[in-house]
Formats: C-alpha cells, structure tokens, sequence
C-alpha cells in the first residue's frame, strides 16, 4: 500500500519535473537575438523536413476525406430534399474541424515521430554533447529550427488540406452526383464566413502545430540515451501528441463557436 | 545543390500555403472586399425580427443590394431597430418604399426584403423606412388560426 502511493507521487513529481523542462527547453530555444545568417538556412532545411515531405499524405487524405464528406452529405441530405447544402457542408466541417485535427493528427504521425528519432538519436550518439563541447548550443542549433518549422509548416498544410479537401468533395458531389455547380457553391459561399470560420481553423491550427512540435522535440530531447528509449519517446509523441491535440480541440472549439 | 532544391521546395510549399489561403477566402468564403467600404445606412423599425441576423441579405426582387448591419432595441419605442447598409449604386429607393422581413425557403436564412413606392424623393444617409412588417412567427400564426377556429 505504502508502495503504492510511493509509486504514484514519484510518478506525479517526474511528469511534474518532465513538463517544467520542457518549458524550460522551450524558453531556452525560443528566447534568444536572432541569427538570420545561420538559423535561416537550418529552418529551410528543417521546413523541407518537416513541411514539404509531409505534403503527399495530406494531399492523398484531403482528397479522399473530401470525397467521402461529400458522398456522405449527399446520401443523408437527398432524403430531405437539400442536397445543394452538401457543399457548406463539406466546406464548414473540413474548414472548421477535420482539417485541423486530422492534419494535426498525420503531421504528428508523419514529421512528429521522425522529428522524436532524429533528436532521440542525436542525444543517444552523443552529437548534442559534442556540440556543446565546441561551444554551439544545441537548443538554438538543433532545437530552435525544428520548432519554428513545425510551427509554421502545420498551418500551411492544414489550409492545403482544406482547400483539397474541399475541391474533393465538389469532385464528388458536382461532377460525380450531378448537383448544380453554382449552387453548391454558391451555399458554401453563403454560410462559410471568413473570420469565424475559415480565420478560427487557422487559429487552431496554429495551436495544434505549437503543441504537437513541441512535445515531439522535448520527447526526443528528454528520451533515454538507448535504443529502447528513443522507441518508447517515438510512441509517447505521437499518443501525446493525438490526445493533446483531440483535448484541445474540444476547448477550443467550445471557446470559438459555444458561445460562451 | 542539394540546398538549392531544398529552397525550391519549401519556397512551393509557402506558395501553396499562400493560394490555399486565398482559395479559402474568396471561393469557399466569398470574402469579398467592395462590399463593406461603399454603401450608406438605412433604418427600419420591426415589431419582431424573429431570427435576423447581422450580414443578413437585404433584397429588391430577390437581388441582393445590401446587407444588415446592426440590430438593437429602440428603448423609446420598443421595438427591434434594424440598421442596413444599402450599396452605392443602388440610389433609386422611394422614400415610401416598405420592408419586410422574409424567410429563404421553408427552413432557410430570413432577410429583408424591400418593396419599392411610387414617391420620387428617394431613401439617403440616414433615413428611415417607416413601413414595415415583421417576421413571420410560426406560433402566432398557429395561434391565430386556432383562434379563428374555435371563434367560427
């Protein structure tokens, strides 16, 4: 019994003491002059990394989520008679939902776990040590570009995402189905509004892109130097990062659109 | 080398992020950016603006010619005061013209729709429709026709 508690407070104080370093990480990272000359070139490279070679599985699920959106609205709105709503529909649930959740969800998947490896393997060879052994900082040489371009890659992708999506689901819908182009659009256009809709997916993604780079770097930087560690860091990113994301899409989504 | 296609790819990264923006602006939003600049503002009083909503459609034969800007409380009066926003072009309204609001379908959005008079002073900056009639409220006519049901 003793045990047990023993047990559970060591496991409080260790997640306690996990999530003060990396707040302290992010600190350390991000807070610093900047160094256009030599951060620029590793962001690009990291962007490339963590942005471009995620493009392909954000365009492959954006299309094939839009279809299935669209084929969905339709079977269940022709019983009401409403199938020209199809296109908001589509439009308003990629736009304000499933872009950014699920592009959260693959980023964290495709780049987050690589991002985890990378860093787990870096610390287990002993290169971040080295480079502080020729006095560079491996926060600001490793750390900093990696969260800069997760943060500015997942909202980048989110609104491809949408934007193929949505060109998915008019594929199905108008091409395949037969509903009139111009009302399908022109519903869309009718109840998608920018800044409540289109502005707050963005938003979202924005926290999502911040949440999930960080925590994948940290678990890479915090991993136990063995092979074993940077596999259990590899799975604690990405089931982290999922419930992170699913978590906050609920408050935020109350925030933005429950009026509350 | 290696860099160099490196940048290019980032860089159609960045191009794609930027057209999928406006993509999501202007097609899927139809944000459109003559609308809120011109225009001048028209007022209407409403016993009950059941549910009308700002960026509500404001139509002449179906056209749309402007759009709900505001609604509040007229606290002298009691009653909804609607503020709308009529596009510039659009300066051939009659002082006399009414206004009414009207639902988009069986389940559809409400808007305001004006029907034109006969004077020749025409609606400007300020001015207010002083004919209206209100939103169609689906209890009060069920109420209405039990009443007249039961008075037979």
């Amino acid at each position: 019994m003793i045990e047990r508690l023993q047990r559970i407070g060591r496991n409080t104080l260790d997640r306690l003491a996990a999530t003060g370093r990396a707040g302290q990480m992010l600190v350390q990272s991000l807070i610093a002059p900047p160094e256009p000359t030599t951060m620029l070139p590793l962001l690009v490279k990291q962007l490339h990394f963590v942005g471009v070679l995620s493009l392909v599985i954000i365009l492959v699920s954006g299309l094939f989520i839009g279809m299935v959106l669209g084929l969905q609205g339709y079977t269940i709105l022709v019983d009401y008679g409403s199938e020209q709503a199809v296109g908001q529909m589509v439009a308003l649930s990629l736009v304000r939902e499933l872009a950014p959740v699920v592009t959260a969800l693959l980023f964290a998947g495709r780049a987050g776990s690589a991002v985890t490896a990378e860093i787990g393997l870096m610390k287990a060879t002993e290169q971040l040590a080295s480079y502080e052994m020729i006095g560079v900082d491996p926060l600001r040489r490793i750390i900093a570009p990696r969260l800069w371009a997760g943060f500015i890659s997942l909202p980048i992708l989110t609104m491809i995402f949408s934007v193929v999506g949505i060109w998915g689901g008019s594929l199905v819908a108008v091409d395949w189905l037969g509903i009139y182009s111009g009302s399908f659009w022109a519903n869309m256009q009718a109840s998608v509004d920018f800044s409540t809709d289109v502005l707050n997916g963005i938003i979202k993604s924005l926290v999502f892109g911040f949440v999930v780079i960080w925590i994948a770097v940290f678990q890479g930087y915090d991993a136990v130097p063995t092979s074993e560690g940077i596999s259990k860091a590899t799975t604690r990113t990405v089931v982290y990062s999922s419930l992170a994301v699913l978590g906050l899409d609920f408050i935020l989504t109350a925030m933005m659109f429950g009026e509350i | 080398m290696r860099m160099r296609s490196l940048e290019i790819g980032v860089g159609g990264l960045i191009l794609a992020g930027a057209v999928s923006l406006i993509t999501l602006a202007i097609n899927v939003s139809g944000l459109s950016f003559s609308d809120s600049t011109g225009g001048y503002n028209i007022y209407a009083r409403f016993e009950n603006v059941g549910g009308l909503t700002e960026r509500a459609k404001v139509s002449l034969s179906g056209v749309q010619i402007g759009e709900v800007t505001a609604i509040r409380i007229d606290t002298r009066m009691l009653m909804a005061d609607v503020e709308m926003r009529i596009f510039d072009e659009v300066d051939y309204l009659s002082k006399d013209s009414s206004a009414q609001i009207l639902t988009a379908g069986l389940l559809g959005e409400k808007y305001i729709g004006i029907t034109p008079g006969f004077e020749e002073e025409t609606l400007a900056e300020g001015s207010r429709i002083e004919d209206t009639q209100s939103a169609l409220v689906l209890e009060e006519l069920i109420g209405k026709f039990l009443f007249n049901k039961v008075s037979e």
